[in-house]
C-alpha cells in the first residue's frame, strides 16, 4: 500500500510542478509582447496620463520577477486583476466595473454545465458502443462503425455544428440553433438550449473515445487470460463481467479523462458557432481584442483543467493496476 | 411527445423482429449453426439493419418538392447524401480498378490490397493536389476579385437571386466563391502541408537525437516537451497568435508567417514524442548495436541504420499530423485570427457564409455554400485518415 | 474399450491475406480414457491448433474446415455453443504454455481455480477451494493452504505452472490438453513440474494430450507419441517404440540431431597465451553488482560454453567483453594485451578482432537492408574493399554459409527463413574476419534441424579458420554437441569449470549436479529413475536447498 501511495503523491507532485511550469509559461510568453503594454491596450491616440494610470495599475514598473510573483498570488487567490476592456472603461469615467474573476465565474459555470451535459450523453454511449465494436468485430457493424466514426474525428466541429443546426434547427426546429442561456433560467429549458453545442461535442468526443474503447477491449480480448476463461466453459457474459471488465477498466477511464480534457479544445469553437456563453467564447473574444490579462487567466484555467483531468486518468489507472495493489 | 412515442414503438418492433427472425431462421434452416449460435444482439441487428435500409430507401423516392410548393429540402439533402456516396464509391472502384492495371509491379500489388476507402481517400488527395495546384488555371475569377454583384445566391437560380455565371453565388463584397473555394485548396492546404513540413523537421530531428544520444540533452527536452503539452494546443496556439498579432502589426510581418511558425512548434512537440519512441524502439534492436560495436559514427547509425526503418511509422504520423495541423488552421480561420484576408480560405469562407444555413427550408442549394466550404476540408481529413488507417491497419497486420 | 476422444479427418483453415489456407492437412486421433498421447513437431507444425480443436474451439482467423473432432461420442465441430460449454472446464481442461499470462490479475488464484467447480454446478465454492489446498499440497507447492490467497503476480513461474494444472484438475476432467507447459521455464523449474504433472495425471487416471516440441520431455510424459510436420502426421507409436525404431525419414533426422557431437580435441598446451582473458571481472547495473569475480581463458581454436539458467550472468559476462558494459573491476585481454573497457575506446582492430552473433537473428539484421549491404558493410569498414573487390568478398562468405550467392545478394532479410538469417549474422561476423567470435544462444530460437546445420557450419568454419568461440547457452545438449570447455555460472558467478568431459562425468559441484541431472533425456526411464535417485518427496526444492 504505500509503495502505492508513494507512486500517487509522486504523481500529484509532478502535475503541480508541471502546472506551476505552465503558469511561467504562460506568463513569460505574454511578456513576449512587444514595446509597452499599456500603449499596446490603449493603442494611438492615448493621452500620456492614462498610459501612465494604467502602467501604475498594472505595476508595469516593476521587474518581470516580482510582476510574476504578483500574478500568481493573485491567481491563487482568485484575484484575476481587471480586464483592459474594463480598465479603459473606467479611464473614461464609466462605473461599476467588473473584475475579471466576476466576469469569468458565470462562463466557466456554464462551460462545465455544458462538458457535463455533453459528458453524460458521450461516456455511457460511447462505451457501449466501444464494446459492442469489440465484441462484433470485423462484422458488418463495425466496418460502418469505423467509417462513422473516421469520418467524425476528421470533420472541423464547426462542421458537425453546421450539420445538426441545419438538420435539428432549420429543417426540423427541434433545438434552437442559438444557445443564450442567462442565469435563473429554469433547468429545462437550459438544457434544451445547450443541447446542440452538447450535441456537436457529443459526436466529435463519442467517436474519439468509442475508438479508443474498442483498441483497449480488443487488445483485452486477446490475452492469454480471456481465452482460458472460454475454455473453462464459462458464458460469454460471464468472461465479459468477470474477466474482461475488471481488467478493461483501467483503459476505459483513460480513455474518457483523456477525451474529457480534448473536450476543453472543442469547446471553444462550438461555444463561438452556438453563441453560448462559456469561457471558451470569452476567451475567443479577449483574444480578438487582445485583451491579454482575460487571454492570461482563461488560458491558465484550461491548461489546469487539462492538466488535472490527465493527471485524474493517470492516478485511475494506477489504483486499477492489480500488480500495483497487491505489491509482491 | 408523439415523435417520442414513435421511436419507442420503432425500438419496440424491432426488437420483437428480432426474436422472430431468429426463431424463423432456425425453423427453415433445420437449426442451422449459424442461427443456433445466433446471440439476440446479432439478431437485433440485422432486423435494425434492414429496417434503415428500407427506411432509407424510402424516403430517398419522397417527392422533392411539397405540394404546397416548398422544396422538400430533407430529401434533397438526402438524396445529395447518398448520390455522393454512390459516385464516390464507383469512383473508388474505377481507381482501384485502374491502380491494379497501370503502373509498376510494386504499386499494382498495393492496390490489389486496397480496400476501397483506401483508394477513394487516395484518389481525393490526388484531386486536392491537383486542384491545389493548378488553382489559377481551374478558377473562373481570381480570389480577392472584387465582381459586380455582391450577395449573390447560390444554385444559378435568378428566381431567387442566383447568377448562372457564379454558379455558387457570390460573398458579401462580390467576390465568387466557387473561386475562392478553389484557391482555397491552394491556401489552406498549402499552408497546412508547409506546417506540417516545419513541424516534422523540428521535432523529428530533435527526436532521434533523443534517442540516439539520450542522457541529459533527451531529458532537458523530454521535459520542455511535457510542459509544453500540458497546455491545450488550440488554446496555446490562441494565445501565442494574440502576442504575435501585435508583433505582426509592428514589424509588418504577415500574421499567416506567425501562425505557420507557431503551429509548427506547437505539434513539433507531439512529432517529437513520437520519433523519439520510434528511436528508442529502433535503438535497442541488435543491428544497432552490432553496427556501435562495429565502430560506425553517429552519422551512419542516424542516416543509414535508424532512419530507414522509422520511415514507416512517420509516414503514417505524417498524415496524422496534417489532419490536425489542418484542422488547427481551419479552426483558427474560423474564429478570425488564422489566414488572413484577402487570402481565401475555408475556415474563413464557413463563418463568412454560415448565415445562408437558415435559407436552406426554402432553397437547399443556398445553404449548401458554407457547407461546401466545410466539406471541403473534411472530406481531405477523412481521405488523409482513411489512408493512414489503411497504412497502420497493414503494418500491424504484418506484425502478427 | 471405445476411445474417449476420436478425430477424424480434421481439417483446419488459417486465414492470410484475406484467403483461407490449410494449416491442418487431416489429421486423425484416438485416445482412450486415462492414456496419455505426445503431441510433438517443430514450430508451425499446428501442435496447439490440433490441440485447441480436441476441445472444439478455434482461435480468431483459425476455422475448422472438415472432419470430427468426437468427444465421448459428441461431435465438437457441429455441437451448440452450450453444449460445447458444458464440457468445456468440467469434462475437457487446458493447461496454456504462459502461465503468468493464463492466470487473470485481477483475481485470486483460488477464486480462479473455484470457478469452474462452481459455474459447473460441480461442488459448492467452499468445498472446491479445500480441494484446491490438496491438489496444491499434492502438486508440492510450498505453503499449499496459503498460496491460493495470492494474486497471480506474487507467485513465481513455475509454482503458477503447478497452480495452473491444479487448476485444471478442479473438475476432475477426463481429458486435459497440456500446450507447452514447461518450454517458458528453466530446466531445474521443469523438472518439478514434469513430476507434478506426470503423478498427478497418474493419479486421477485422466486422459490427456501433451504438446511439446521437445523429444526428451515428451518421451517421460506419454503413453504415444504422434509426430507432425507442416499439418500433417509423420507417424504414431507407443513411446518406447517410437524411440527405439523410428519408421519415417523425418522422424529418424529428428532423433539424429540428439547424437550429433563434435571429438573432443586435444588438452590445452598450458603455456600459450588465451585469445581472450576474463581476469576476475566485477558488473554492476546501476549499484548493484551482476557478476562477482567471475575469470575464465579462451583458447585459439576453442569453444568455450558458458551455461547457467535466466538471470545467471551468462549474456552479461557477453556485454562486458564487448566493452557494452566497462566492468567495475578486473579487465578483459585479448592475445594477452589489456582492452579499455568501453569499447568506444577500443581501436578498429581491437573491434574487428572479437564478433558477436546474436540470439534473434530477426532483430540482429537491419529489415531494410539486402544481404548484400548486410555483409557488405563490415567488408568496406574494416578491409577497404569497394566495388567489384567488395563483390567478390561477400560473394565467398555467402558461399562459406552456404548460401548461393547471386539468389541471396539481393534479398531482404524478410525474405529469408530463420536458419537462413541466422547464416547471415554469421557471415557479417566472418566478414570482420576476426579470432574470436561470441555466440549468445544462437540456436535456441530455432528448430532442431536448422540449429543443427548451424552448429555443424560453425564446427566447420573453426577447423578451417580456427576461430574460437564464447557460446552462451542454457541447452546442455547444445553444449555436449560442439563445447571443449564449459563455464557454469549462477547468480553472476562461475560456479565451475573445466574440460567437457570432466564436467559431464561426476563428481561436480552440486549446482552442476542439479543443471545436469535435470536435463530431460531420450529414455522413457529417466525421470522415474531421477526422482527414485533425488528421493521423490524433495525433488527440484530440495536439491536446491541442499547447495
Amino acid at each position: 500500500m504505500s509503495s502505492l501511495l508513494r507512486i500517487v503523491l509522486q504523481r500529484l507532485a509532478l502535475g503541480l510542478v508541471t502546472l506551476f511550469v505552465v503558469s511561467i509559461v504562460i506568463f513569460v510568453a505574454v511578456n513576449l509582447l512587444p514595446g509597452d503594454f499599456a500603449e499596446a491596450i490603449l493603442g494611438q491616440g492615448a493621452t500620456p496620463e492614462s498610459v501612465a494610470s494604467i502602467r501604475r495599475d498594472l505595476g508595469l514598473d516593476q521587474p518581470m520577477f516580482f510582476r510574476y510573483i504578483d500574478w500568481l498570488k493573485g491567481m491563487l487567490t482568485l484575484d484575476l486583476g481587471t480586464s483592459f476592456a474594463q480598465l479603459n472603461f473606467a479611464n473614461f469615467g464609466g462605473a461599476g466595473t467588473t473584475t475579471i474573476a466576476e466576469q469569468i465565474a458565470p462562463r466557466l459555470g456554464n462551460t462545465m454545465f455544458l462538458a457535463t451535459v455533453t459528458a453524460a450523453i458521450a461516456v455511457p454511449l460511447a462505451v457501449t458502443l466501444g464494446i459492442l465494436a469489440a465484441l462484433y468485430r470485423n462484422t458488418a457493424f463495425d466496418k460502418i462503425a469505423n467509417m462513422f466514426t473516421l469520418s467524425s474525428i476528421s470533420s472541423p466541429e464547426f462542421f458537425m455544428a453546421y450539420v445538426l443546426i441545419l438538420f435539428l434547427a432549420v429543417l426540423n426546429p427541434i433545438f434552437p440553433s442559438l444557445s443564450n442561456i442567462f442565469e435563473g433560467m429554469p433547468f429545462s429549458e437550459r438544457l434544451e438550449k445547450s443541447m446542440l453545442p452538447a450535441l456537436t461535442l457529443t459526436l466529435v468526443v463519442t467517436a474519439h473515445m468509442m475508438r479508443m474503447t474498442r483498441a483497449a477491449i480488443i487488445n483485452l480480448l486477446a490475452s492469454p487470460y480471456i481465452e482460458m476463461a472460454r475454455l473453462k466453459g464459462l458464458s460469454p457474459m460471464r468472461v465479459i463481467v468477470k474477466h474482461a471488465l475488471p481488467n478493461a477498466l483501467a483503459p476505459i477511464i483513460n480513455v474518457i479523462a483523456l477525451n474529457l480534457a480534448y473536450l476543453i479544445t472543442g469547446v471553444v469553437v462550438v461555444e463561438v458557432v452556438f453563441v453560448y456563453p462559456g469561457i471558451g467564447q470569452l476567451f475567443v473574444d479577449s483574444v480578438k481584442i487582445r485583451d491579454i490579462p482575460v487571454v492570461q487567466a482563461c488560458c491558465l484555467i484550461f491548461a489546469a483543467a487539462y492538466i488535472l483531468l490527465n493527471l485524474t486518468a493517470d492516478i485511475m489507472s494506477i489504483l486499477s493496476n492489480p500488480r500495483l495493489r497487491h505489491p509482491k | 411527445m408523439s415523435g417520442l412515442l414513435w421511436f419507442v414503438a420503432i425500438v419496440l418492433s424491432i426488437a420483437l423482429g428480432a426474436h422472430v427472425f431468429r426463431f424463423a431462421g432456425q425453423k427453415l434452416t433445420g437449426n442451422a449453426p449459424k442461427f443456433r449460435d445466433m446471440s439476440y444482439g446479432v439478431a437485433f441487428g440485422y432486423v435494425l439493419g434492414a429496417f434503415l435500409l428500407f427506411w432509407s430507401v424510402w424516403y430517398y423516392f419522397q417527392p422533392k418538392v411539397l405540394d404546397t410548393g416548398v422544396p422538400n429540402a430533407g430529401v434533397v439533402f438526402f438524396r445529395w447524401a447518398v448520390q455522393g456516396f454512390i459516385i464516390a464509391s464507383i469512383a473508388a472502384f474505377l481507381f482501384r480498378l485502374f491502380g491494379r492495371v497501370v503502373g509498376t509491379d510494386g504499386s499494382r500489388k498495393l492496390f490489389r490490397s486496397m480496400p476501397l476507402t483506401a483508394s477513394f481517400g487516395i484518389l481525393v488527395i490526388l484531386i486536392y493536389a491537383i486542384i491545389a495546384v493548378f488553382a489559377g488555371q481551374i478558377a473562373p475569377y481570381g480570389q480577392a476579385e472584387i465582381l459586380g454583384a455582391a450577395n449573390v445566391m447560390a444554385g444559378g437560380d435568378p428566381a431567387i437571386g442566383g447568377d448562372p455565371a457564379y454558379p455558387l453565388g457570390t460573398d458579401q463584397i462580390g467576390r465568387d466563391i466557387l473561386s475562392r473555394l478553389i484557391y482555397g485548396a491552394q491556401n489552406t492546404v498549402g499552408i497546412a502541408f508547409i506546417t506540417t513540413l516545419l513541424a516534422f523537421f523540428i521535432g523529428g530531428s530533435l527526436g532521434f537525437l533523443a534517442a540516439t544520444l539520450q542522457g541529459w540533452l533527451d531529458q532537458l527536452l523530454s521535459r520542455s516537451v511535457d510542459v509544453l503539452m500540458a497546455i491545450p494546443s488550440l488554446i496555446f496556439a490562441l494565445l501565442l497568435m494574440t502576442i504575435a498579432s501585435v508583433w505582426a502589426d509592428r514589424l509588418g510581418i504577415p500574421l499567416t508567417i506567425f501562425m505557420v511558425l507557431i503551429i509548427a512548434v506547437i505539434d513539433s512537440t507531439r512529432v517529437y514524442r513520437l520519433a523519439r519512441a520510434v528511436g528508442l524502439n529502433i535503438v535497442v534492436m541488435d543491428y544497432i548495436e552490432a553496427a556501435k560495436l562495429r565502430g560506425e559514427g553517429l552519422g551512419y547509425l542516424v542516416f543509414k541504420e535508424i532512419l530507414p526503418n522509422a520511415m514507416a511509422p512517420l509516414l503514417a504520423e505524417f498524415g496524422l499530423r496534417f489532419c490536425f495541423v489542418f484542422l488547427t488552421i481551419a479552426a483558427l480561420s474560423f474564429l478570425g485570427v488564422g489566414i488572413q484576408p484577402p487570402l481565401a480560405d475555408w475556415g474563413t469562407m464557413v463563418k463568412d457564409l454560415a448565415p445562408f444555413i437558415n435559407f436552406a427550408a426554402f432553397a437547399p442549394t443556398v445553404a449548401a455554400a458554407p457547407l461546401l466550404a466545410a466539406g471541403a476540408i473534411a472530406l481531405l481529413t477523412v481521405a488523409v485518415n482513411f489512408v493512414v488507417d489503411w497504412m497502420l491497419h497493414k503494418s500491424s497486420g504484418l506484425k502478427e | 474399450m471405445s476411445s474417449l476422444l476420436k478425430i477424424r479427418g480434421l481439417k483446419i483453415d488459417g486465414r492470410s491475406d484475406e484467403t483461407w489456407n490449410p494449416i491442418i492437412k487431416g489429421v486423425d486421433m484416438d485416445l482412450k480414457k486415462g492414456e496419455v498421447l505426445g503431441l510433438i513437431g517443430e514450430s508451425g507444425a499446428g501442435k496447439s491448433t490440433i490441440g485447441l480443436a480436441a476441445m472444439g474451439y478455434t482461435r480468431d482467423g483459425v476455422r475448422i474446415s472438415e472432419g470430427t473432432v468426437e468427444f465421448d461420442g459428441i461431435d465438437l465441430v457441429t455441437a451448440s455453443a452450450a453444449v460445447k460449454r458444458n464440457l468445456l472446464g468440467k469434462r475437457i481442461a487446458y493447461v496454456a504454455q504462459s502461465a503468468a499470462a493464463s492466470f487473470n490479475p485481477a483475481h485470486k488464484i483460488i477464486d480462479q481455480h473455484t470457478e469452474a467447480p462452481v459455474q459447473h454446478g460441480v461442488d459448492n465454492r467452499a468445498n472446491s477451494a479445500a480441494d484446491g489446498m490438496e491438489l496444491y499440497r499434492k502438486l508440492r507447492l510450498p505453503n499449499p493452504d496459503e498460496i491460493g490467497f495470492r494474486y497471480p503476480h506474487q507467485v513465481s513461474g513455475g509454482q503458477l505452472q503447478r497452480a495452473m494444472t491444479a487448476m485444471a484438475m478442479s473438475c476432475r476432467p477426463d481429458l486435459i490438453i497440456f500446450d507447452e507447459p514447461t518450454t517458458a521455464l528453466d530446466v531445474t523449474t521443469q523438472i518439478e513440474v514434469l513430476a507434478a504433472i506426470r503423478e498427478i495425471v497418474e493419479e486421477f487416471d485422466t486422459a490427456a494430450i501433451y504438446i511439446t516440441h521437445d523429444l526428451a520431455v515428451v518421451a517421460q510424459m506419454a503413453d504415444r507419441i504422434k509426430v507432425l510436420l507442416r499439418g500433417d502426421e509423420v507417424e504414431e507409436a507407443d513411446t518406447r517404440t517410437m524411440l527405439s525404431n523410428p519408421q519415417e525419414d523425418y522422424t529418424k533426422s529428428l532423433w539424429a540431431v540428439r547424437a550429433f557431437e563434435r571429438p573432443a580435441k586435444p588438452a590445452v598446451n598450458t603455456g600459450s597465451t588465451p585469445v581472450v582473458s576474463v581476469n576476475g571481472i566485477t558488473a554492476a547495473y546501476g549499484k548493484t553488482d551482476v557478476l562477482h569475480d567471475v575469470s575464465f581463458d579462451i583458447h585459439a581454436g576453442r569453444t568455450v560454453a558458458v551455461v547457467g539458467e535466466s538471470g545467471s550472468g551468462k549474456s552479461t559476462t557477453a556485454r562486458c567483453i564487448t566493452g557494452l558494459l566497462p566492468p567495475r573491476i578486473g579487465d578483459i585481454s585479448f592475445d594477452g594485451e589489456v582492452l579499455p573497457g568501453n569499447y568506444k575506446k577500443r581501436n578498429k582492430d581491437q573491434l574487428r578482432q572479437a564478433q558477436m552473433i546474436y540470439q534473434m537473428a530477426d532483430t540482429a539484421l537491419n529489415p531494410r537492408k539486402t544481404i548484400g549491404q548486410i555483409i557488405g558493410r563490415p567488408v568496406q569498414f574494416y578491409m577497404g574493399l569497394t566495388g567489384a573487390e567488395r563483390r567478390k568478398r561477400v560473394n565467398e562468405l555467402l558461399e562459406q554459409i552456404e548460401l548461393e550467392p547471386d539468389t541471396y545478394f539481393n534479398r531482404l532479410p524478410s525474405e529469408l527463413s530463420g536458419g537462413q538469417k541466422q547464416r547471415i549474422g554469421i557471415a557479417r561476423a566472418l566478414a570482420a574476419e576476426p579470432k574470436f567470435i561470441i555466440c549468445d544462444e544462437v540456436t535456441s530460437a530455432l528448430d532442431q534441424l536448422v540449429a543443427e546445420g548451424i552448429l555443424r557450419l560453425l564446427g566447420d568454419l573453426q577447423d578451417k579458420l580456427g576461430l574460437s568461440y564464447m557460446f552462451i547457452t542454457h541447452d546442455l545438449a547444445t553444449v555436449k554437441a560442439i563445447a571443449d570447455e564449459v563455464v557454469v555460472m549462477k547468480d553472476g558467478k562461475v560456479v565451475e569449470q573445466g574440460p567437457k568431459l570432466d564436467m559431464f562425468t561426476p563428481p561436480h559441484h552440486a549446482y552442476t549436479d542439479l543443471l545436469l541431472s535435470s536435463v530431460p533425456e531420450m529414455d522413457p526411464d529417466w525421470l522415474t529413475d531421477l526422482l527414485q535417485e533425488r528421493g521423490v518427496d524433495n525433488i527440484g526444492d530440495a536439491a536446491v536447498g541442499k547447495m
